[in-house]
């Protein structure tokens, strides 16, 4: 007989793992980068090809040279900070800046502390943030959709609605004549319109979420709370003055709400832990991100709220705790 | 320029009143300290280990300068030197502690201690213990994991990849008795380092009865008594099948290791033993 | 929608391999070894020497405390001697060891099969009765029962609430025992709600059992004041604090006991134990274990003597398979692994559960994601990541503030956590060591 096992309870176990979860979330982004490659072609294959192996290349290469410990990346989280890295840079970005992004994405974003796990802000946007920063000029030129799908470096770029809206407005225009220049919100949902390459198709990140919340990989509390507020709080101010405010729906459905809402804020190791904790968190998103799009000097700010938010995790883990088993009290019957 | 001076002067204004109310801050908050704690401090070797029984150095400075017989009190860390050099800045007597080392007290081995089950939880003694009695037939034994080498904050234990139990590197340690706490098998003991460094001890602390302390461990002490009555200076005592020698009594004269039939009395830093005429050993059939 | 607890939960594979089997009378053995040590509290204390001769269900070591039990003779013989064994944690315990001769039982027991259905027992004798007769919560806790029965003054019990969840995987034995024994379960119910001053029982039973539910709901018509409540399944539905709540919706606090609620909760094995020491005069010294596993080649529920070595009720049920990798006591959620097979069964040994080698190891350990799973599944509310780290860090105080005391041990934490951590093993350490600081500061 074999020398038995002796360990604590308990002795079986769910058989979830990393890996499971983490290429439960790639699988997640396949739709979203089908669309990407189908409005932006060859750009979009080549930025996300190499953003996933460059990422994939540094953890290896950290692992193995710096820390000199055991490689994790077969768990699949560097190709994901790859995926979401790309999703977030236009598809004409030249292979240098993608490869500065990864670097810092990996190196700075996520390994300098410590690996998987100990990362306290998202290490995508960590990259994202880095290059729009360094790079502001290629990071801002966005391929037309459709009509760049056979071209990287070469394609022909246009501005984004919401850049459309943001200079508009400060030329005096109004919305509804701004509206008029872009595109309509059925397009916009499908994605039809310029941008980075995995934000552009709200469908198919909203299948994303679906698959995510039936596999259990997610809760909704994040998405939930980040796409309501931004729905509430540019409603409101919609209301207010309507020729001055876009409306939400215009907000949802523009630049990377859809994706930082589903995929960035919902990032394991930089959000918080217990639900209500989540909902304050995404609310936290949704303002701050509606703030630096109104009222900032960016026209997008979906980026900068989540990185901002990461660094209010452990704070909101320190106060906000979990619904504790017999905190109300019902009294028993006398 | 008008730009420039306004800034100047304001914050210069700023400054001085911030300056003024801290002072006036840190007159009101002022607690007096004793200089000679500082003093004392300085003296210590500040490993803030808690070997002497206070949380730090800064703690057992205090209580150095606070009480008037510091006869009960020890840095083991620093020795008889830094205690000497501390009590001269209070003008104290101070008694000198003779130096300990810590010592292993189980030398269950792979080879000498079968193992007859497989430990998979978490790596810590502590829950390797509070949940059975080990891998091995031996409940007292030592689990392996190298709980008493993470508590050691002055590199002086490691675990000996092929015996699976922890190694005192006798030159760093410091007697801190750190690993004494932490081995939840109360395996560790300090024991007084003996002239030249040389002493003997019990390597093992297995309180079963002869046979089922035997079938568990080769080199256990089954309790037989044998050293208890070679000892000429009544240094050891058996007490639950377990042999025990009495560090102050015992004068190394080694006639107990001799006589020990499972090798369990360990002696550390004697000559080797001069070669002697081997008897051939009669080989029993198995 | 199904009543179930409110937080968290998970839903392990049910393998219920041993379900319908039928309750084997095991053989008596040829030697029993009976740990004095079976229950939360003192030990008892041994009342016979080495020689004497003792019969089946006499009095061998009594209880030495109010939150302890008395132990019986479960066969008879002779004391061979009273002696340190190894118990199932590999430690020597103290254990009365008796040869057995014949099966002789003592005579006040009434051993016909008739069901007695007149309690004529006061509330008083009834707790007096079940204290004698050494019964203890038989799902596998082993707090004495009697305890349990006398509420403390001050405080009113409104509800009786039996546990036939089974909520532990792979455990069959209280499904089987109210298939079987319905009737006398349903008596001994009676005599609770007598004992406690109630006039309503709920039997909480989990749907992945409706034969039972039907079978108990059929027989629950004919007693007054009983029902059945069919709940969703959902461990760890058989903790008190989450039956309680699943069942009438009252939430224990922090640290308090069920009664502070105006509930008692009883397992239906013990409910049997108690309709047999009070209309029987029978002490507790058998109990139904289920012998399973997935390589089990008979899976079964057999109805075994308190002291029965293990490897007798896996040679009853085949053998110990070839790739046997790890023999648990209990079910696979909270039971004990143990070190030996060669361990006697006790009073709170609910079963025997073999694990094949591919699934004895653990998952391979990897960093905390913070994916925050293991904060959803606690059936407590507590942040399980943050306890087990301070507890690996010995920051007690911080421990101790985020309530690791109110933790149930149940391992949904462990058994979710996708980076295969043992976040309940440093839980459970440290739970040792503040209980242990909480109790020093009251002294």
């Amino acid at each position: 007989m074999n020398r038995l096992t002796v360990s604590p309870s308990p002795h079986v176990h769910s058989g979830d793992s990393v890996k499971k979860n983490m290429y439960g979330v790639i699988i997640a982004l396949v739709p979203a980068l089908a669309a990407s490659l189908y409005y932006f072609g060859l750009g979009a294959a080549i930025v996300t090809i190499t953003a996933v192996l460059s990422c994939v290349f540094f953890e290896w290469a950290i692992q193995k040279f710096l820390l000199k410990n055991e490689s994790t990346i077969m768990d699949g989280s560097a190709a994901l900070t790859g995926l979401l890295l790309a999703f977030n840079m236009p598809t004409n970005l030249p292979l240098w800046i993608i490869i500065i992004g990864s670097l810092v994405a990996i190196g700075i974003g996520k390994m300098s502390f410590g690996g998987l796990g100990n990362n306290p802000f998202n290490p995508a946007l960590v990259g994202r943030v880095f290059l729009l920063i360094s790079f502001p000029v290629q990071m801002t030129l966005w391929p037309k959709p459709i009509e760049s799908q056979a071209s990287y470096l070469d394609a022909s770029t246009g501005a984004t609605p919401l850049s459309i809206m943001k200079e508009g407005l400060a030329n005096g225009e109004s919305v509804s004549a701004l509206m008029a220049k872009i595109p309509s919100y059925t397009e916009l949902f499908f994605g039809n319109s310029g941008g980075s390459g995995g934000e552009v198709a709200a469908i198919a990140l909203l299948v994303g979420l679906l698959f995510m919340l039936i596999r259990k990989i997610i809760t909704w509390h994040i998405p939930v709370a980040v796409i309501g507020s931004v729905a509430v709080f540019t409603g409101i101010l919609h209301l207010v003055n309507p020729e001055a405010y876009a409306g939400p729906l215009f907000h949802l459905l523009t630049g990377g709400v859809m994706l930082g809402a589903i995929f960035m804020a919902t990032d394991y190791v930089s959000s918080p832990m217990a639900n209500k904790g989540m909902i304050i968190y995404g609310i936290g998103i949704g303002v701050i991100t509606v703030v630096i799009r109104v009222f900032g000097a960016y026209p997008e700010g979906v980026s900068f709220a989540i990185l901002i938010m990461n660094g209010f995790v452990p704070l909101i883990d320190k106060y906000v705790k979990p619904k504790r088993f017999g905190e109300v009290v019902k009294p028993a019957k006398a | 320029m008008n730009v420039v001076l306004i800034t100047i002067i304001s914050l210069g204004v700023l400054g001085a009143l911030a300056a003024i109310i801290l002072y006036f801050v840190a007159q009101k908050f002022k607690v007096f300290e004793d200089p000679r704690i500082d003093q004392v401090e300085e003296a210590l070797p500040a490993a803030n280990c808690g070997g002497c029984g206070f949380p730090g150095c800064r703690a057992f400075a205090e209580a150095m300068v606070k009480s008037d017989d510091i006869s009960g009190l020890n840095c083991p860390v620093g020795g008889a030197e830094t205690m000497s050099a501390a009590a001269a800045i209070l003008g104290k007597e101070v008694a000198a502690a003779a130096p300990m080392v810590a010592v292993v007290r189980c030398n269950g081995t792979c080879e000498n201690r079968p193992r007859i089950t497989e430990y998979d939880g978490a790596t810590s003694c502590s829950i390797a213990s509070s949940l059975y009695g080990g891998d091995t037939g031996c409940s007292n034994g030592c689990l392996g994991l190298g709980e008493c080498v993470d508590a050691c904050a002055f590199d002086a234990m490691y675990m000996d990849e092929k015996t699976g139990l922890p190694i005192i590197k006798e030159d760093n340690c410091v007697s801190c008795g750190a690993c004494v706490d932490a081995c939840p098998k109360n395996i560790i003991e300090l024991r007084k380092k003996g002239p030249k460094n040389r002493r003997i001890f019990v390597s093992c602390i297995n309180t079963d009865k002869g046979a089922a302390a035997k079938k568990a461990c080769s080199a256990a002490c089954i309790g037989c008594k044998k050293c208890q009555k070679i000892c000429p200076f009544d240094a050891i005592t058996v007490e639950n099948n377990l042999a025990y020698i009495d560090y102050d009594k015992c004068k190394l004269c080694r006639k107990c290791v001799a006589e020990c039939p499972t090798n369990a009395i360990h002696m550390v830093n004697f000559p080797p033993p001069k070669p002697k005429v081997e008897k051939p050993v009669e080989e029993k059939a198995e | 929608m199904l009543k179930t607890f409110s937080l968290g939960g998970v839903h392990p594979a049910e393998n219920k391999f041993s379900a319908g089997q039928k309750i084997e009378v095991l053989p008596v053995p040829e030697q029993v070894s009976v740990p004095i040590a079976q229950h939360i509290g003192a030990p008892s204390e041994p009342v016979v020497a080495k020689g004497d001769e003792v019969k089946v269900g006499q009095l061998i070591a009594k209880s030495t405390g109010f939150v302890s039990a008395n132990i019986h003779s479960p066969v008879s013989g002779k004391v061979f001697k009273i002696d340190d064994v190894l118990d199932a944690s590999g430690y020597k315990r103290k254990a009365i060891i008796i040869k057995v001769e014949g099966d002789e039982w003592d005579e006040s027991i009434d051993r016909s099969e008739d069901l007695v259905k007149d309690i004529t027992a006061s509330p008083e004798d009834i707790i007096k009765k079940v204290g004698e007769a050494g019964i203890v919560g038989l799902g596998g806790a082993t707090f004495p029962a009697h305890v349990k029965l006398s509420v403390p003054p001050g405080k009113t019990c409104d509800v009786l609430i039996l546990n036939g969840v089974e909520c532990e995987p792979y455990l069959t034995a209280d499904h089987q025992l109210m298939m079987e024994k319905g009737d006398e379960i349903m008596v001994g119910t009676q005599i609770l709600m007598k004992a406690l001053k109630v006039d309503k029982a709920i039997i909480g039973i989990e749907n992945n059992k409706p034969d039972a539910i039907k079978h108990m709901s059929e027989l629950a018509k004919k007693y007054p004041g009983i029902t059945i409540q069919s709940l969703k399944v959902q461990y760890p539905q058989g903790g008190e604090k989450q039956l309680i709540d699943a069942c009438i919706g009252r939430q224990i606090p922090s640290g308090k006991l069920p009664i502070e609620v105006g509930a008692v909760v009883q397992n239906v094995g013990t409910t049997l134990a108690v309709y047999e020491a009070v209309q029987k005069n029978k002490p507790l010294f058998e109990r139904v274990v289920t012998v399973t596993g997935k390589s089990v080649t008979k899976p079964s529920n057999f109805l075994t003597r308190v002291g029965t070595p293990l490897n007798q009720l896996i040679d009853a049920a085949g053998g110990l398979p070839e790739d046997t990798g790890k023999v648990i006591g209990g079910g696979p959620m909270m039971g004990k692994a143990l070190s030996s097979i060669e361990v006697p069964i006790t009073k709170g040994s609910s079963g025997v559960l073999i694990m094949p080698n591919e699934i004895a190891k653990r998952p391979k350990l990897e960093a905390c994601i913070r994916c925050s799973k293991c904060v959803s599944v606690c059936p407590m509310g507590l942040s399980p990541y943050l306890l087990s780290t301070v507890s690996d860090k010995a920051i007690w105080d911080r421990a101790e503030e985020e309530k690791i005391m109110d933790c149930i041990e149940c391992g949904s934490c462990s058994y979710t956590c996708p980076a295969g951590r043992p976040l309940l093993d440093y839980i459970r350490l440290g739970k040792g060591k503040v209980g242990q600081i909480m109790r020093s500061r009251t002294k």
